[in-house]
């Protein structure tokens, strides 16, 4: 097991390295940089401009700037961020904790509402309940959630005004208090609400199709012909065969728990990666870019990574030796 | 064998499946009974209703896919007025089951132990430990080497002759008086058939069951059965004794499916060939013999009207006269024209 997982680590450097130069060229190829926008200003001469860029390092050779760019990167300093005049690093951690919970609460309750409804539609499938639930998800499905996530925002933010309508806090509240927590959670619930109702049709179909093919298989014969209730080949046998690729994706989920929702984000104006990285790629602000397309591609990797190690955990026919 | 020894009675037992909504028999009036520690085969091609038969006995039909009437009396009581939890009680413990294909029969997510334990649970009080034990002891009477380790294995990590003996554990964990094996060799190649049937008749020898053995294998019910239950379109059209059946089939269908087979005494010929097929669910003639539509060139008039399955010998059962009409001529069977349909003998 270990060594499989070393194996697998040692294999994601090579692919960091071509993320890294992939990410760096895409940022160099984009039109324009963060001092683009000051030409016009008055009372700033192009000659300054000229001056602030070599100071910057923008007119440096592109490899000693990658170069520049990968021994700040190994050292954890993510560069600095032209706009915001503050360590991108800095910026990150603030807004990555938001999302992480944001994505975290997107999660939980998708599974709190998908997994019931799933292995409901599947244990009953051609049912009137069965036909209510794929009904709603085709809804769901076919639902585009910026959409659906404006449509909760004026509905329960700004008409009932039962949700906070932005934000991730209240600023008067003391942070590391009981009341700052809560209140951290009461301005989760409308967007998280909003990610998880649209975000459930993967796993009910799947725990669906997953449980109608295997109770159809050989083995539940066999668990039924040795006088197993039904209700135990449900437990025993039906659901750990049925939640094998539900399990496989966990790991992928938590890919983006790290890489949030740019469209809840930006609704919400919840201030998380998503919406940092709108306003990044708006203001030309690559350094904030390049990091945040650098840590999405690592938590990708991640997440791939435990995918397979989840999967070999829950499935003895892949156990890595 | 007198009538106290019948632990099995099947009476009128009709199976009907759902087809576009409409419910036609793949059993269609069954009688057959099985007397205590005897082997009786059930034999037909795909298809004929064997296995339908077999599922129906342990009421393991989906409710809602499938009718059945008729009387299944099984130590004294009717399977058919059970409710599934009822026959839960019944299940694994009094009758078991042997499936075809071992690699997909066992649960691949549990080892192979908890598998055959899993019917102690609920039919006995033995305890977590004992029942441990004695899946390994079932594990040894099976003859798997080495069972204290296998018990901990997962199917995957067993061969298919291997986790077909873990199909067989799994039904005598309970020592049942009846195990239904439906095609308990065919998904397995010769060597390793040779054990399995060497297994059955070792176990039924030693825990005194029954065994319906269903199978398309004339071989193996040549060295296994008592009695042989031949069935066409689910209906019982001859049984007999085995020994008896062999030398002697009377039924045309029976006929035809022995001589089909390749053996000594017809080197070189060409084998005998039932044309047709078995008609579909949907498309079945249920008026008359119904093997009359694979009978080329003989009279209407050899035919019962409503063909039933009279006793011709002690022991002895046929149904429809036509038999006393139909003889099977080796060198003449392939008729000009028809060689491309017919499987070339060695």
């Amino acid at each position: 097991m270990w060594k499989f997982v070393v194996r697998r680590i040692l294999i994601m450097i090579p692919q960091l390295v071509v993320l890294s130069v992939l990410v760096f060229i895409l940022a160099k190829v984009m039109p324009g940089d963060a001092l683009s926008g000051l030409v016009e200003t008055p009372g700033v001469d192009s000659s300054t401009i000229e001056d602030m860029r070599t100071n910057l390092g923008i007119n440096d050779p592109v490899h000693v700037q990658y170069l520049n760019w990968i021994k700040g990167l190994s050292q954890g300093d993510l560069g600095t961020s032209y706009i915001h005049q503050r360590p991108v690093l800095e910026l990150l951690e603030a807004r990555l904790w938001n999302t992480v919970y944001l994505s975290a609460a997107i999660l939980f309750l998708t599974y709190l509402i998908a997994i019931p409804l799933g292995i409901t539609a599947g244990r009953f499938h051609d049912s009137l309940v069965d036909k209510l639930i794929v009904g709603y998800n085709y809804v769901t499905y076919a639902t585009p959630l910026f959409i659906f996530a404006l449509l909760m925002l004026f509905v329960f933010g700004f008409q009932l005004q039962w949700f906070p309508t932005g934000g991730s806090t209240d600023i008067n509240l003391e942070p590391e208090t009981f009341s700052y927590y809560m209140d951290k959670i009461y301005h989760l619930l409308l967007p998280a609400l909003s990610g998880a109702l649209l975000a459930t049709v993967g796993t009910i179909q799947y725990l669906r199709n997953e449980i109608i093919d295997t109770k159809m298989k050989d083995f539940i014969k066999t668990a039924k012909s040795k006088g197993v209730p039904e209700a135990k080949i449900y437990s025993h046998h039906i659901l750990r065969n049925s939640f094998l690729p539900i399990a496989a994706f966990l790991g992928y989920e938590i890919t983006g728990l790290i890489t949030g929702s740019i469209f809840l984000e930006s609704i919400f104006s919840y201030p998380g990666i998503g919406q940092l990285f709108l306003q990044s790629i708006s203001q030309r602000d690559f350094s904030v870019v390049t990091a945040l397309v650098m840590v999405t591609g690592v938590a990708t990797l991640i997440g791939t990574l435990l995918s397979d190690i989840i999967l070999s955990l829950v499935d003895p026919r892949i156990r890595v030796e | 064998m007198s009538n106290d020894d019948i632990l099995l009675q099947v009476e009128d037992l009709t199976t009907s499946f759902r087809i576009d909504d409409q419910y036609y028999p793949a059993n269609d009036h069954i009688n057959l009974d099985v007397y205590e520690n005897e082997i009786v085969a059930i034999v037909g091609e795909s298809g004929c209703g064997k296995s339908a038969f077999g599922h129906s006995i342990m009421g393991m039909h989906s409710q809602e896919q499938t009718k059945i009437s008729g009387k299944i009396h099984f130590k004294g009581a009717d399977l058919l007025s059970y409710s599934n939890t009822q026959l839960n009680k019944v299940r694994g413990k009094e009758i078991s089951m042997i499936f075809q294909d071992p690699l997909t029969a066992l649960n691949p997510l549990m080892i192979v132990g908890k598998q055959i334990e899993e019917g102690m649970k609920y039919h006995t009080k033995l305890s977590k430990n004992k029942r441990k034990q004695k899946a390994i002891e079932i594990l040894s009477e099976v003859k798997i080497p080495q069972p204290e380790r296998v018990y901990s294995q997962y199917p995957h990590e067993l061969s298919g002759g291997m986790r077909q003996r873990i199909v067989i554990a799994i039904a005598i964990a309970c020592e049942p008086s009846l195990i239904i094996a439906d095609e308990p060799t065919t998904a397995l190649d010769v060597t390793i058939q040779a054990r399995i049937i060497d297994l059955l008749k070792e176990l039924k020898r030693r825990m005194k069951t029954s065994i319906i053995l269903i199978t398309h294998d004339l071989g193996v019910v040549s060295e296994m059965a008592d009695r042989i239950a031949v069935m066409y379109t689910g209906e019982f059209v001859e049984i007999g004794e085995t020994k008896n059946f062999l030398k002697n089939p009377l039924h045309p269908y029976s006929k035809s499916l022995l001589h089909s087979l390749p053996s000594k005494n017809n080197q070189g010929e060409k084998l005998h060939v039932i044309k047709g097929v078995v008609p579909s669910l949907n498309h079945l003639q249920r008026q008359g013999c119904r093997f009359k539509p694979r009978m080329s060139g003989t009279d209407d008039s050899i035919h019962e009207e409503t063909p039933t399955l009279r006793e011709v010998e002690k022991g002895h059962w046929v149904r429809c006269t036509c038999y006393k009409h139909f003889q099977i001529d080796n060198h003449n069977q392939v008729v000009e024209g028809e060689k491309d349909d017919v499987f070339q003998g060695q």
